[in-house]
C-alpha cells in the first residue's frame, strides 16, 4: 500500500512535473489567500493583509524545493539530471570522448572475445542431457582416450559404474546421395552411443544396441542437422532413403538435433554409422584387433552416487583382468576420466591458453583503465575552476563527484556497448571460420547471455576505476584558495607510478609492432625460399580408390589410369603420385631405418628416423624436387624388382656420410628389407612446420610400397579453375564413383602456414592493442600537461616564446617517454625475434624494413597522441587566459 | 505564529499533523489553526515546515488530498487520514503516551526512593 503511494508519488512526479508545481503553486496560493482572510477580518486593508500573509509565509521557492523533495523519487531524477549534464559535457569534448570510448571499446571487445571462446570451450558443458555426469574415459598413462574396440566391449560389459558406455571414432568417408561422391566426414559410433547420449532424433529414429550383429551388419546412417540442413534442404522425405556410403547402401534413419553434432566440440561432422560397419567406411577392419587402439572416444554417464574415483577404480579392476588375459597386446591399463567436449589430448593446452589470454585481456582492460584514468585527471585539472565554484555556491562534494562518476560510467558503457558490438561480430566470424579448408574443423564460439553480462559487469567496474583515479584531487580542492589564486599547481618535475607505467605500454607495444613486423617479414619470405618442392603452378588430387570400391592390384591400375587421363590433359607438363601426404602436408609418415650392418632391428638401434614417401616415378618432376645424382625411378621398380629408394642430401649425409658414397649402398628398415640407395635429391621442407630443423627423407617407388591413399601432384601453368573442371571431368569418364579432393598445393599449405600465420596475426592483434593503449597513455599525460601549465605556456607566449619552444614545453616530457620506451621495446623486440624463429620461419630481426617499420609506427603513433594537445599547447592566447584567471 | 509559542519536539510534527486531521479533513492552513487551537496556542507551526510535511505524508500514502471549497468560499486542497494514517496515528499515540509516562515518571522521581 505505502509503495504504491510512493511509486505513484513518484510517477506523478516525475511524469506530471509541470501539473505537480503548478498545483502546488496553487496550494501555496490558497494558504496565503486564507491567511489573508484571517488578517482582513482582524481590521487590515487587504493588500496590506496579502503582503503581511506573504512575508510571514516566508520564502516561497524554498518551500517548493522541500515539498519537491519530500515526493521522493529524487534519486532517479538526480539520475537523469546527471545523464544529462554528462551527455552535454561530453559532446562538448568529442576528442576526449571519442578515445575514451575507443579505448574502452577495444579492451572490453578484447575482453568478451577471449571470455566467449573460454566460455563456449571451457566452461559450457555439452549439450546434452546431464552433462555433468557424463565422462571421457582415458588411459591414466598418456592422457590419451584411444582404446581398441575389443578392449571397449569388455569395459562396457564388466563395468558397474557407468549408466551405458559407448565409444564413438571419427571418420571419413565417400557420401553418395545421387549426385556423385564427395567427401564427408562424420562419427562411427557404438549402437547405444545416443541411448547413453539420452539424445531423441529431431527427425526419424537413431540406431540403438539392437541393430547391431556382427560386422556391416547394420547399414545404417543417421545425419547431422547442418548436413541434413545445407545437403537436402531440409527434405523430410529424406528418412528410408538410401545413399551411397563408399560404394556400400546405408539406409538414412534419421536426423540428430540441431544442437548437438558429436561430442568434440571443434569438428562438425555429417554423419553418423554405426561402428560395426567399420569396414565398410575405413576399408579395413579393426573390430578384432585387440592391440590396435584407434577408437577415438569412451564416453559414458557415471551413475548416480558413485563418485569418480569408484567409477576409475572399477575401470582399473576390469582393465588389469584385460592385461592377464592379453598380455601380449595390452599394456599399462589404468584409467582416468575426462570431461568431454574439446579432445582431451589438447584439452589441457587449449585451457592454458585461453587462460593464459583471459589474463591478458584484463590486464589490457586495467592499463587501459590506468590510462583513462590520466585522462579523467586531466579533465578534472581543466575543471578545478567550476568545481571551485559549484562547491563555492553550495554543492557539495559527494554532488560534484556523482557527475564525475555519473561521465565516467557513462564513457564505459558506451564503450562496452560497442566493444560488446564488435566483439560479438568477431565471435561470429570466428564461428564459422574454418582454419583448415580440408578439415571440417571450427570453433563453435556462439556467445551467449553470460557474454553479454560478463561484459556489461566490466564496463561497470572499470568506470568506477578510472571515475575514481581523480576523487582525491577533488576532495582535497579547497574553492577559497583556488579562486583566490587560481590553478597555479607545479606541474610536477619527479618520476610518477604513472610515468613508469606508460613507459612500460609504450616499450610492451614496441616490442609487439617490431615481433609482428618481423613475424610478417618471415611469412613472406618462407613463401619464396628452398622448399624442396615448388607449390606453384602444382594442384593436388587427393583419391583413394578403396573408397570406390576398388581393392588388391585393382588400386594400382586405376592410379595408373588417372595418372594418364591426367597427363592427357592439354596445358599439363608432368603428373606424380604421392602415397598418402605430399611434404608440407599436416600429415607425415616417420619411420626408424637401420645402417646395413645392424643385425639387430630393435628401435634403440636405429641410425636415424626419417620421413618416407612412395612416389611414383614422375612425381619428381611433377612436385619440382631437384635431382642431385644418380637415378630416378621407373615403372620396372616393382615387386619384382630389386629394392630401391631415392634419399635426400640429409639422408646421405647422415646414413652414409657423403653423396658419392650413398648411390649404390644399402640400408635397412624396420622389416629388415634391405634397400638400395640409387639417387639423391635435394632437401626439402616435410612437415607442416617450415621452420623445422633439417630432416632426412627417403622416397620409395610406389609399386613397391602401395598405398591406398594417394595424392596426384599435377604441374600445369593452366588456371586452377580451369585445370579443377577438367580434372573433375576425366575422372568422371574414368570412374564416376570416384571420389577426388581438389585444390592446389599453395592453398593446402595453408595447414604448415598455420602456426606462423597464428603468430603474425595474434602478434599484429596484440601491437594494435598496445598501440591503442600507448596512444591514450600519452594522449592522457600530455593533455594533463597541458592543462596544468597553461597559464605558464600563456606567460611564455606572451613574453614571446617560439611556437617549437612551447611545444617542448607542453609535450617534452610525454615525447622523451615515447622515444624511451620505443627504442628500449625495439631492442627487446629484436631479442625475442629469436624465439619467433621457431614458429616463423626465416624470421629475422636484422631487416631495414622492420627498423623502419617500428620506427614510423612509433612516430605515427607519438604524432596522433599529441595531436589534440599540441593543438590546444599552440592556440592558448595570453590575453583571455590572462584575463581569465 | 509568534517567535516565543513552544518549540515542538523533532519529530512530532507528523504527529500533530495526523491529529488534526483526524478530528476531520482540513487544508493546510486550517491545519495550522486546528494544531494551534487544540494546543491552546501553545504549539505553533512555522508556516514554511508545514508543506514539505504533508507531501511526505501523502508519500506515505497516510494522508490523501482532495480540491473543495473552503468555509470562506476560497479553493483549498483538503486533507483527510486514510486506513493506513489512522493506524499509524493510533501507533504515535500509544508510543507517545508510554514515552511522556516513562519521562514523567523519571522526572517525578525522589531521592529517598532511589
Amino acid at each position: 500500500m505505502k509503495f504504491v503511494a510512493y511509486l505513484h508519488s513518484v510517477a506523478s512526479k516525475l511524469l506530471r512535473r509541470s501539473e505537480t508545481a503548478a498545483e502546488l503553486e496553487q496550494e501555496l496560493r490558497s494558504h496565503i489567500a486564507l491567511r489573508a482572510d484571517d488578517m482582513e477580518r482582524s481590521g487590515l486593508s487587504r493588500d496590506q493583509a496579502e503582503r503581511r500573509a506573504r512575508i510571514e509565509f516566508g520564502a516561497q521557492e524554498k518551500v517548493k524545493e522541500e515539498c519537491h523533495e519530500a515526493l521522493g523519487g529524487n534519486l532517479i531524477e538526480g539520475l537523469i539530471h546527471d545523464v544529462h549534464i554528462s551527455l552535454r559535457t561530453l559532446r562538448k569534448s568529442p576528442g576526449f570522448t571519442t578515445a575514451a570510448v575507443l579505448t574502452l571499446a577495444v579492451a572490453i571487445g578484447a575482453n568478451a572475445v577471449v571470455f566467449g571462446a573460454l566460455n563456449a570451450l571451457i566452461l559450457r558443458p555439452l549439450n546434452v542431457p546431464q552433462p555433468h555426469s557424463l565422462y571421457v574415459v582415458g588411459r591414466a598413462n598418456d592422457n590419451f582416450g584411444y582404446e581398441s574396440y575389443p578392449n571397449y566391449l569388455d569395459l562396457r560389459d564388466r563395468n558397474r559404474s557407468f549408466d551405458g558406455l559407448a565409444v564413438n571414432n571419427f571418420a571419413e568417408a565417400a557420401l553418395d546421395s545421387g549426385d556423385g561422391p564427395s567427401r564427408a566426414w562424420g562419427y562411427e559410433a557404438s549402437g547405444n552411443f545416443f541411448d547413453v547420449m539420452q539424445l531423441q532424433p529431431y527427425l526419424g529414429r537413431f540406431f540403438h544396441a539392437s541393430d547391431e550383429h556382427g560386422p556391416n551388419s547394420a547399414p545404417y546412417i543417421v545425419l547431422t542437422f547442418a548436413y541434413w540442413h545445407n545437403h537436402f534442404k531440409d527434405d523430410r522425405g529424406v528418412v528410408g532413403r538410401t545413399i551411397q556410403l563408399n560404394k556400400h547402401p546405408f539406409t538414412i534413419l534419421g536426423v540428430a538435433p540441431p544442437e548437438f553434432r558429436g561430442t568434440f566440440i571443434a569438428f562438425s561432422g555429417d554423419f553418423f554409422v554405426p561402428i560395426v560397419n567399420q569396414e565398410q567406411v575405413d576399408g579395413e577392419s579393426f573390430l578384432n584387433v585387440r592391440g590396435r587402439r584407434w577408437v577415438s572416444e569412451v564416453i559414458g554417464h557415471v551413475k548416480p552416487g558413485v563418485t569418480t574415483a569408484q567409477a576409475i577404480a572399477d575401470l582399473n579392476s576390469i582393465g588389469a583382468e584385460i592385461e592377464k588375459s592379453y598380455p601380449k597386446d595390452v599394456s599399462q591399463m589404468t584409467f582416468g576420466l575426462s570431461r568431454p567436449g574439446v579432445a582431451d589430448v589438447f584439452g589441457g593446452a587449449v585451457r592454458a591458453f585461453l587462460t593464459a589470454l583471459m589474463l591478458l585481456a584484463g590486464l589490457i582492460l586495467l592499463a587501459a583503465c590506468a590510462n583513462l584514468g590520466s585522462l579523467f585527471a586531466a579533465r578534472a585539472a581543466d575543471r578545478s575552476r567550476e568545481v571551485a565554484l559549484r562547491m563555492a555556491l553550495g554543492s557539495s562534494r559527494r554532488r560534484i563527484l556523482r557527475t564525475l562518476f555519473t561521465e565516467a560510467i557513462l564513457i564505459s558503457l558506451l564503450g562496452g556497448a560497442l566493444g560488446l558490438w564488435g566483439g560479438v561480430m568477431l565471435l561470429r566470424a570466428l564461428n564459422v571460420w574454418r582454419p583448415f579448408p580440408e578439415f571440417p574443423i571450427n570453433v563453435p564460439v556462439n556467445p551467449d547471455a553470460n557474454v553479454y553480462v560478463v561484459a556489461l559487469l566490466l564496463s561497470l567496474v572499470s568506470g568506477f576505476i578510472f571515475g575514481a583515479v581523480p576523487v582525491r584531487q577533488v576532495l582535497r580542492t579547497n574553492p577559497y584558495e583556488l579562486i583566490k589564486q587560481g590553478s597555479n599547481v607545479r606541474a610536477g618535475r619527479q618520476i610518477t607510478g604513472r610515468d613508469l607505467l606508460l613507459a612500460a605500454q609504450i616499450t610492451i607495444c614496441a616490442v609487439l609492432i617490431t615481433s609482428s613486423l618481423v613475424a610478417v617479414r618471415g611469412l613472406a619470405r618462407s613463401l619464396r625460399s628452398n622448399l624442396g618442392v615448388d607449390p606453384r603452378n602444382a594442384m593436388l588430387v587427393d583419391t583413394d580408390p578403396s573408397r570406390a570400391g576398388y581393392g588388391g592390384d585393382g588400386i594400382a591400375t586405376m592410379q595408373k589410369r588417372m595418372m594418364d587421363a591426367m597427363a592427357e590433359i592439354p596445358g599439363v607438363t608432368s603428373v606424380g603420385l604421392v602415397g598418402q601426404y605430399p611434404p608440407l602436408h599436416m600429415g607425415w609418415n616417420n619411420t626408424k631405418v637401420y645402417t646395413d650392418q645392424t643385425a639387430d632391428l630393435r628401435p634403440a638401434n636405429a641410425a636415424t628416423e626419417v620421413v618416407n614417401y612412395s612416389v611414383s616415378p614422375e612425381y619428381f618432376q611433377a612436385a619440382g624436387t631437384a635431382l642431385l645424382s644418380g637415378r630416378i625411378f621407373t615403372w620396372h621398380d616393382d615387386k619384382e624388382a630389386p629394392r630401391v629408394a631415392i634419399v635426400n642430401r640429409e639422408f646421405a649425409h647422415r646414413i652414409f656420410g657423403s653423396e658419392a658414397s650413398a648411390i649404390g649402398s644399402f640400408y635397412k628398415i624396420r622389416n629388415g628389407t634391405r634397400i638400395q640407395v640409387v639417387g639423391i635429391v635435394q632437401d626439402g621442407k616435410y612437415t607442416a612446420n617450415l621452420a623445422e630443423d633439417p630432416q632426412a627423407a627417403m622416397f620409395l617407388p610406389i609399386l613397391q610400397s602401395p598405398s591406398n591413399e594417394a595424392c596426384l601432384v599435377i604441374r600445369s601453368s593452366l588456371d586452377p579453375q580451369q585445370l579443377g573442371g577438367a580434372i573433375r571431368a576425366k575422372l568422371r569418364d574414368l570412374d564416376s564413383g570416384m571420389p577426388a579432393f581438389i585444390q592446389t598445393w599453395t592453398s593446402e599449405m595453408n595447414g604448415a602456414m598455420f602456426a606462423p600465420r597464428m603468430a603474425a596475426l595474434s602478434l599484429g592483434v596484440l601491437g594494435l592493442l598496445g598501440a591503442m593503449l600507448s596512444i591514450t597513455g600519452i594522449f592522457g599525460m600530455a593533455a594533463y600537461s597541458v592543462s596544468k601549465r597553461l597559464r605558464e605556456l600563456g606567460i611564455r607566449v606572451a613574453l614571446g616564446a617560439q611556437r617549437w619552444e612551447v611545444l617542448q614545453a607542453a609535450l617534452g616530457s610525454a615525447l622523451k617517454l615515447l622515444a624511451l620506451g620505443s627504442a628500449v621495446g625495439l631492442i627487446l623486440g629484436i631479442l625475442a625475434s629469436r624465439v619467433l624463429a621457431y614458429i616463423v620461419y626465416q624470421a629475422t630481426s636484422r631487416d631495414p624494413f622492420v627498423l623502419a617499420g617500428v620506427v614510423l609506427a612509433m612516430a605515427v603513433m607519438g604524432l596522433i597522441a599529441t595531436w589534440l594537445p599540441a593543438r590546444r599547447a599552440l592556440a592558448i592566447d595570453p590575453l583571455s587566459l590572462l584575463r581569465e584567471d | 505564529m509568534v517567535a516565543d509559542s513552544a518549540q515542538i519536539l523533532p519529530g512530532t510534527l507528523d504527529l500533530l499533523i495526523l491529529k488534526a486531521v483526524s478530528l476531520g479533513p482540513l487544508h493546510g492552513y486550517g491545519i495550522l489553526l486546528r494544531i494551534g487551537q487544540i494546543s491552546g496556542q501553545a504549539l505553533l507551526i512555522e508556516q514554511g515546515a508545514l508543506y514539505p510535511a504533508l507531501f511526505r505524508l501523502v508519500r506515505q500514502g497516510l494522508l490523501k488530498a482532495s480540491w473543495g471549497t473552503s468555509e470562506n468560499n476560497r479553493r483549498a486542497k483538503f486533507y483527510e487520514l486514510t486506513a493506513a494514517g489512522r493506524k499509524r496515528l493510533r501507533e504515535e499515540v500509544e508510543d507517545w503516551n508510554r514515552l511522556a509516562t516513562a519521562i514523567g515518571s523519571a522526572l517525578a522521581a525522589q531521592p529517598e526512593e532511589v
